[in-house]
């Protein structure tokens, strides 16, 4: 079981999360003219990576924030943990 | 019976306490801190089982987890458990245990004949042969394999057995409390460490119970038991016996089963049977020992056959002998220190030594003890079948490939020592990638993958001096790290004899004419001619040998099996051992029971079970409860012996005719609040929310990205910057994930706010033509006509003194309120109600007439809102504006989505109005069209309309729209039904919504 750090609340065990999928996904603005494969790569297409990931996680059963969670998708250790709204660098 | 093989004194056990026990229905008697084993082999008793494969006679190995052969189907309590090890099983008066694995008996066993055809069962076998007829596997293959194998008999009976779960946090976790693990544990304890030391035997001290050694000037084993006793009183260690660390898993995290009663006869009132410690540890050492390997010889499975180790810990911990002329076989001095027991006791060994003139204080001190030994002497094959009777012997050349002329020699047992193989299992759960040390033959852990420390024969190191300075240093330099205290510990004096160098031999070559098995897995029945014959068929990977043979795959995960197989094939194929590789170490190191994994989530505690305020009114009022999510619902409301059925139909008509009332607290409520709310409203549903009033209520569909429908339900307007919204009772959670996603990820900038307030109202639903006059009584005070009080309007009132939200939504179709309050006055709101309503003659509904009035009435639920359906689908794109974006809309124009022949909701009544649709069913165009018959659509949700009397269903159908008045074919495989029907539209009631306006 994995030890996250929410950045709000500190280390807690992975069951009081849930995973959000890749956090690089930007969706895009409303009313904004743009083409199916912008849509599709939005809404479908996903790399798997091996090895570092930035991803969602929810605290689903603490604050209840989304997170971005630096991730290495092969070791399981993580890197960073970031609030919703942190500049990453 | 006498204990004929117990000696007059010695031993850790109890001797003013006897303890009767049965095995195989027979009667014996043992001491209190004996194990099974222990106490069997003290009465004489070496045959314990049958193997695995060829049913050969098995007795006992080892001493404790590693045991291959003994293990048992055991009974205690009532109950019975399977796949319990004799040798980690402790004695209880009263215990009962049986063989397994052999019919009808354990001393004449049908299987054995297995062992006269073994020549026709060799590596692969069951692959090769119970291929052909296919349609023999289930007839007579399977049954006759079923029934001639098993290790035991799990019970069918519920397990009343209590198991917990823990989780717990520490500084430094030590997984065995042997010297390694005792040494680091004081250390870090002195330096104020949080520590957990974890012993998986019920006694501290490992190897220093049995060792011949002195420390600080005290036996290993009084030194042991002085650090445990100083380590108990203090308030910062916690030491647990009879627990297993059988899992590394990611982050640190550890997993433990204790086993709290399984050593008492039944287990005490409040107590658990077993309790599964959940333990993240900021460093772990790893003191987990080491395991004797077996040497490989003819016959080297009979019973009396065993790791020298373990005779040893028979004699010193329970005072028992394995044997009255034992033949101590070895390639290491360690042999020579069972010799060393058994002669102080009395009894005259012989030890064999494979190796040509080895040289060390253990070995002079043998000698001088006049112990007969024969150097460059091996064991060709033992003799005896249910028990070692005999010994061939031979002496071995120098290369080891020759033997001299074959010398038969008397004994009962034979005590093998191939040296150690240190356990390294945890080491690898944890991501470590091991590395083969050379001078023992064996894998020890490499670079820590987490924070891991391995520390003395479980790295590797034999010697005590060296385990207990390594141990004590990492123990004081990782607490340190933690506490920050710097307390040094002096070392203590060691005496130990120095061992020289084992013998790189472990497998004795056939004489020449001879076919006797060797074996490699106990468990398994896995010869070295297994290993031969796999490598001959062209497997390669240890892996694949592994699944062919199946070797070190039993239930000891070849914890006596796994090294000798790899010298097998590194042998075969030419290679060193560490270019062959080892398999996978995963957890559990050793079996786990069943109920210690699942712990108290059992039953009704498998999840939590929530209960609207109103629950103990339905209780008393013959309510049926059905699961809604990790809801209690009512299903319907039983009056005398009526059916489900029948209830339902009544529920539902009550609410057509008269007026009904239903809990619908479980619906989910989420409150929005903020400036920028009623945008968030617009960007999440499909339909306009800018210009709701305040005091109104609007229904809306939300959508995933994808398109596909998400969720449905009503929103009102409280205030001018105040929501409430409500979601289906199954997608309330998700519900409000997703505005918090879309909140705090895509759109941060509105300032809004959502909390979950699905438990703070309790709801009810009034619905039917009465349901305004019911109204009026309860809120005599309020204009509730249809213009003060208008559909989909909202108004907050009070209810006999309770504060009140009143909506004028309907899912029944009916003229129908909700009514919210606080859920504390949920009971007092439904009691009222029914007071009030008696007049109207009010009935509560419950689910199954709820289902009954929605579906004839047309209103999509979650059997159409199956993630699979857009708005199209459920007739719901009316609610499309095309003016805005929101949530998914882009997705919309998908070519299949916009298809002319698109799937939509219809409804089906069958021809006969008599014959009632089975949910699930396919529709067809054609009922005898051969298979696969193309299917055009599905049955989502079946009802008898009680409207109509006849029974109705709604249906998602390929082109709906233009198949309205179709004649079609339901076909339902399952219940084996053909229905002819007619496709009508959805909405079979009041189809221009008339009722609800009223």
């Amino acid at each position: 079981m994995l030890h996250i750090k929410c950045p709000h609340c500190g280390m807690r065990s992975q069951n009081e999360f849930s995973y959000g999928g890749d956090a690089s996904v930007k969706r895009p603005e409303l009313n904004k003219e743009i083409s199916d494969e912008e849509w599709d790569n939005f809404v479908y297409n996903r790399k798997s990576l091996r090895g570092k990931h930035l991803e969602l996680w929810q605290h689903l059963s603490g604050c209840r924030q989304w997170i971005k969670v630096e991730r290495d998708t092969a070791t399981h250790e993580i890197f960073n943990t970031y609030k919703a709204d942190e500049e990453i660098s | 019976m006498t204990q004929k093989f117990r000696l007059e004194n010695g031993g850790l056990i109890n001797r003013d306490k006897k303890l009767s026990f049965k095995f195989n229905g027979k009667k014996y008697y043992g001491y209190e801190g004996d194990t099974l084993a222990s106490a069997l082999i003290a009465n004489g008793v070496h045959l314990v089982g049958r193997s695995f494969k060829y049913h050969r006679p098995r007795g006992f190995f080892g001493a404790g987890v590693d045991e291959p052969y003994a293990i048992v189907q055991l009974y205690r309590n009532n109950e019975t458990e399977p796949n319990i090890k004799a040798t980690e099983q402790e004695l209880f008066e009263g215990l009962e245990a049986k063989s397994v694995n052999c019919w009808p008996s354990v001393n004449f066993d049908i299987g054995a004949i297995n062992n006269f055809l073994k020549i026709f069962l060799p590596a692969g076998f069951y692959y090769k042969t119970f291929m052909w007829p296919k349609s023999f596997w289930y007839r007579v293959y399977e049954p006759f394999i079923r029934k001639a194998a098993g290790l035991g008999v799990a019970s069918t009976k519920h397990d009343k057995e209590r198991y917990e779960h823990k989780y717990e946090y520490c500084d430094l976790l030590i997984a065995g409390s042997g010297p390694s693990g005792l040494a680091s544990a004081y250390a870090a304890a002195k330096n104020g460490a949080r520590v957990i030391l974890a012993e998986d035997k019920p006694r501290f001290g490992g190897s220093l119970l049995t060792s011949d050694v002195n420390i600080g000037n005290q036996s290993g084993e009084d030194w042991a038991n002085s650090i445990i006793s100083e380590l108990k009183e203090m308030p910062n260690v916690v030491v647990k016996n009879r627990s297993q660390v059988f899992g590394y898993y990611d982050h640190n995290m550890l997993v433990m089963s204790e086993k709290v009663s399984d050593h008492l006869p039944k287990t005490k009132k409040y107590h658990p049977k077993q309790r599964l410690w959940y333990i993240r540890a900021k460093e772990v050492l790893i003191s987990s020992g080491s395991i004797e390997r077996p040497l490989v010889f003819g016959n080297n499975d009979t019973p009396g056959v065993m790791l020298s180790s373990a005779a040893k810990e028979y004699l010193k911990v329970y005072g028992v002998l394995v044997g009255k002329n034992p033949l101590v076989f070895t390639n290491n001095d360690s042999g020579y220190e069972t010799a060393i027991e058994f002669k102080k006791n009395g009894v005259n060994p012989i030890i064999l030594d494979s190796r040509v003139n080895p040289q060390s204080e253990i070995i002079d001190e043998a000698i001088n003890l006049g112990i007969k030994i024969k150097f460059s002497h091996v064991v060709v094959a033992a003799q005896g079948y249910k028990k070692v009777s005999s010994a061939d012997i031979a002496k071995i050349s120098d290369d080891k490939k020759q033997l001299g002329t074959l010398e038969n020699i008397k004994c009962d047992c034979i005590c093998v020592s191939g040296f150690w193989t240190p356990t390294i299992h945890l080491a690898s759960q944890s991501g470590n990638k091991t590395k083969f040390k050379e001078e023992i033959d064996a894998f020890v852990p490499g670079t820590s993958k987490q924070k891991e420390t391995t520390l003395g024969a479980a790295n590797g190191i034999f010697t005590l001096e060296e385990t207990l300075k390594d141990s004590f240093i990492a123990g004081q330099d990782l607490s340190k790290k933690i506490t920050n205290n710097d307390n040094k510990i002096s070392f203590p004096n060691v005496v130990e004899k120095k061992s020289s160098q084992h013998d790189k031999f472990w497998c004795v070559p056939l004489p020449k004419g001879k076919s006797y098995k060797r074996f490699l897995d106990f468990q398994n029945d896995v010869a070295v001619s297994d290993i031969e014959i796999a490598l001959k068929e062209g497997y390669r990977s240890i892996e694949h040998v592994k699944r062919y043979t199946t070797l070190g795959m039993a239930t000891d995960q070849g914890k006596t099996s796994n090294l000798n197989g790899l010298q097998l094939v590194s042998d075969i194929e030419n290679k060193v051992v560490p270019a062959v590789g080892h398999t996978t170490f995963r957890p559990p190191y050793t079996p786990i029971s069943i109920g210690a994994i699942v712990g108290r989530e059992v039953g009704q505690h498998s999840k939590p079970t929530r209960k609207s305020p109103m629950h103990s009114w339905h209780e008393k009022n013959n309510a049926v409860f059905v699961d809604a999510g990790v809801w209690l619902r009512p299903r319907y409301y039983q009056q005398g012996s009526e059916t489900l059925f029948e209830a339902s139909k009544r529920e539902a008509k009550n609410v057509r005719t008269n007026v009904g009332v239903c809990d619908v607290t479980t619906l989910g409520k989420i409150d929005i609040k903020g400036p920028d709310a009623a945008e968030l409203l617009n960007r999440v549903y499909t339909n306009a929310w800018l210009k709701l009033p305040v005091g109104k209520a609007r229904y809306g569909v939300m959508l995933r990205e994808d398109g596909i429908v998400m969720d449905d339900g009503t929103t009102t307007r409280i205030s001018e910057n105040h929501y409430h919204m409500t979601t289906t009772t199954a997608q309330a959670a998700n519900v409000l994930s997703h505005l918090e996603y879309y909140l705090q990820l895509v759109w941060p900038e509105l300032n809004v706010n959502v909390v979950s307030t699905t438990e703070q109202w309790a709801g009810a639903a009034i619905a039917g033509p009465k349901s305004r006059k019911l109204l009026e009584k309860l809120l005599p005070n309020n204009d509730v006509s249809n213009e003060g009080l208008p559909f989909m309007g909202y108004m907050e009132s009070e209810l006999f003194g309770v504060k009140a939200r009143i909506f004028r939504i309907s899912f029944s179709g009916e003229l129908a309120y909700e009514v919210n309050v606080e859920s504390n006055n949920g009971q007092f709101m439904w009691e009222k109600i029914i007071e009030l309503g008696q007049e109207f003659q009010v009935q509560p509904y419950g689910t199954e007439a709820l289902s009954t009035l929605r579906i004839e009435m047309g209103h999509v639920a979650g059997s159409e809102l199956d993630g699979r359906t857009i708005s199209y689908d459920t007739s719901l794109e009316g609610l499309i504006s095309k003016k805005k974006d929101f949530i998914g809309k882009r997705s919309l124009n998908r070519e299949a989505f916009t298809s002319s022949d698109r799937q939509k909701i219809v409804g089906v009544v069958p021809l006969d109005k008599k014959t009632s649709i089975p949910e699930g069913s396919h529709l067809v165009k054609d009922a005898q069209a051969p298979l696969p018959n193309k299917k055009l659509g599905h049955i989502s949700a079946s009802c008898w309309s009680v409207e109509h009397d006849n029974p109705f269903s709604l249906a998602i159908l390929k082109d709906g729209k233009n198949m309205i008045g179709e004649k079609l074919f339901v076909m339902s495989p399952l219940k084996n039904k053909v229905i002819p029907v007619e496709i009508v539209s959805s909405h079979y009631v009041d189809p221009k919504g008339e009722r609800v306006r009223s």
